[in-house]
């Protein structure tokens, strides 16, 4: 646990150019960060007519996620508080515009011209005062997150980053800065319930709304968060949607069981309850004690005769 | 960092505006990087941007060529997209600072990285 990023320094002086470069040279990472891309840029929803657009990539580091949305022929502009992690990004020639700047300040950017902002692992909020600080961090165990938190919005370290108003001037500028209509898209790792439901109170306080999207809910692995805001009111259109694999009842247990399926016998029926195949048999019914009857006369046997009381069941109290 | 991103850029720091006039430009060095030509991008920008902004900022970085007023109806016109797309995505500065034009405070740009943070002894 000792070399967890975000134990040993804010993330500015963590990302020295050694770290930087070594986030970056990292081909797992690189594959990972372009997976979230992609989905991030799903949920955006972007209208598909072939338009570029506008985008904003908070939290943009080496610009590894940049380069998808380059892919995508998207134009970006890309924020980021440290300084090595930019300059990692101008040596792979980044095509979008960089800034080095803390969102946790507010993003400094115009009102309504942006067509969305994405944000993959790096509003990594932390709300508690530094006392609880490192305890929530070492609570804190996915093992996919190892290197992925880039910025933490509410590092503790300095007396001015004050969380709660820090993720104020973060959403409320947010939402300033995005066209109508306009999604955001973060991909999150909240540690606790509390976590999240403080970011997302924030975001509805700025006017947002929106929800939280899973992929892999039951995965502990794959798991992934994603907050879906939608600048505007909740409409229709503003629906939340669906993670991935939501529905399964459980991913990862019922792979590869078809094997032992063909195995084992169908043991369904000697479950059934004995009082339920009783209840399923019918009574013989009032034609069949009939016919047997009619049988028994002609034979010249006495037999009472047929009335209204033939073959009826008698009182449980008799 | 090319004219787009100065054009929407506005500080504003933990809750204080700086008004609608944009940040001035110093250039040290800067750059021109060719970039692919799309029109309908230009035209949704167009109503976005701040134009007089970007026709101030372009002579700064020795581009004259953009016309001083512009309405929709040019948009039509290839050669002023053409410019129009020169002055907003291919102009890069790469060394120089932005002016903040309430306060005169400098924010250096570096290597075409514009450092946007507050001092930590001012907030």
């Amino acid at each position: 646990m000792a070399s967890r990023p975000e134990l040993q320094a804010p993330p500015e002086i963590f990302y020295n150019d050694e770290e930087a470069r070594k986030y970056t040279s990292s081909s797992r990472i690189i594959e990972i960060q372009a997976q979230l891309t992609e989905r991030a840029l799903e949920l955006l929803a972007l209208p598909d007519d072939g338009i570029p657009r506008l985008l904003l990539d908070i939290g943009c580091g080496s610009g590894l996620s940049g380069e998808t949305l380059t892919e995508n022929g998207h134009h970006w502009i890309g924020l980021d508080i440290s300084q090595s992690m930019l300059d990692v990004a101008l040596e792979r020639e980044a095509e979008g515009d960089l800034i080095l700047a803390d969102m946790g300040q507010g993003l400094g950017i115009r009102p309504g011209v942006l067509d969305g902002a994405i944000s993959i692992s790096a509003v990594q909020v932390c709300f508690f005062p530094s006392t609880s600080y490192h305890f929530i961090l070492t609570q804190y165990l996915l093992p996919m997150t190892f290197h992925l938190d880039k910025q933490w919005l509410c590092n503790a370290d300095k007396s001015c980053h004050e969380p709660r108003k820090r993720l104020k001037a973060f959403f409320e500028s947010l939402y300033r800065c995005l066209a109508r209509g306009a999604r955001a898209v973060m991909q999150v790792y909240p540690e606790n319930l509390a976590q999240r439901e403080l970011i997302l109170s924030y975001a509805m306080r700025a006017g947002f709304s929106g929800g939280v999207v899973v992929d892999y809910p039951h995965s502990t692995k794959k798991r992934k968060e994603y907050l879906v805001l939608t600048c505007g009111p909740p409409s229709l259109s503003t629906a939340t949607p669906k993670g991935k694999a939501e529905d399964e009842e459980s991913c990862s247990d019922d792979t590869g069981s078809e094997d032992e399926k063909n195995q084992t016998v169908c043991v369904s029926d000697r479950h059934r309850p004995r009082k339920k195949q009783k209840l399923n048999k019918k009574g013989k019914g009032r034609e069949w004690v009939l016919k047997k009857k009619e049988q028994m006369r002609r034979k010249g046997n006495a037999v009472p005769p047929d009335s209204k009381y033939t073959a009826r069941k008698r009182k449980a109290r008799f | 960092m090319r004219l787009i991103t100065h054009n929407m850029i506005k500080l504003f720091l933990l809750g204080e505006f700086t008004n609608e006039s944009p940040m001035g430009i110093e250039v040290e060095k800067m750059e021109v990087r060719k970039v692919g030509f799309n029109p309908y991008f230009l035209k949704k920008m167009f109503d976005w941007v701040n134009y007089n902004a970007l026709v101030e900022a372009s002579k700064i970085m020795g581009y004259a060529e953009l016309p001083d007023v512009a309405d929709p109806s040019m948009l039509e016109s290839e050669e002023f997209l053409r410019k129009f797309h020169h002055a907003l995505l291919e102009l890069h500065l790469e060394e120089g600072s932005l002016v903040c034009p309430e306060t005169g405070r400098k924010y250096p740009v570096n290597k075409g990285i514009p450092e946007l943070r507050p001092y930590y002894d001012e907030v």
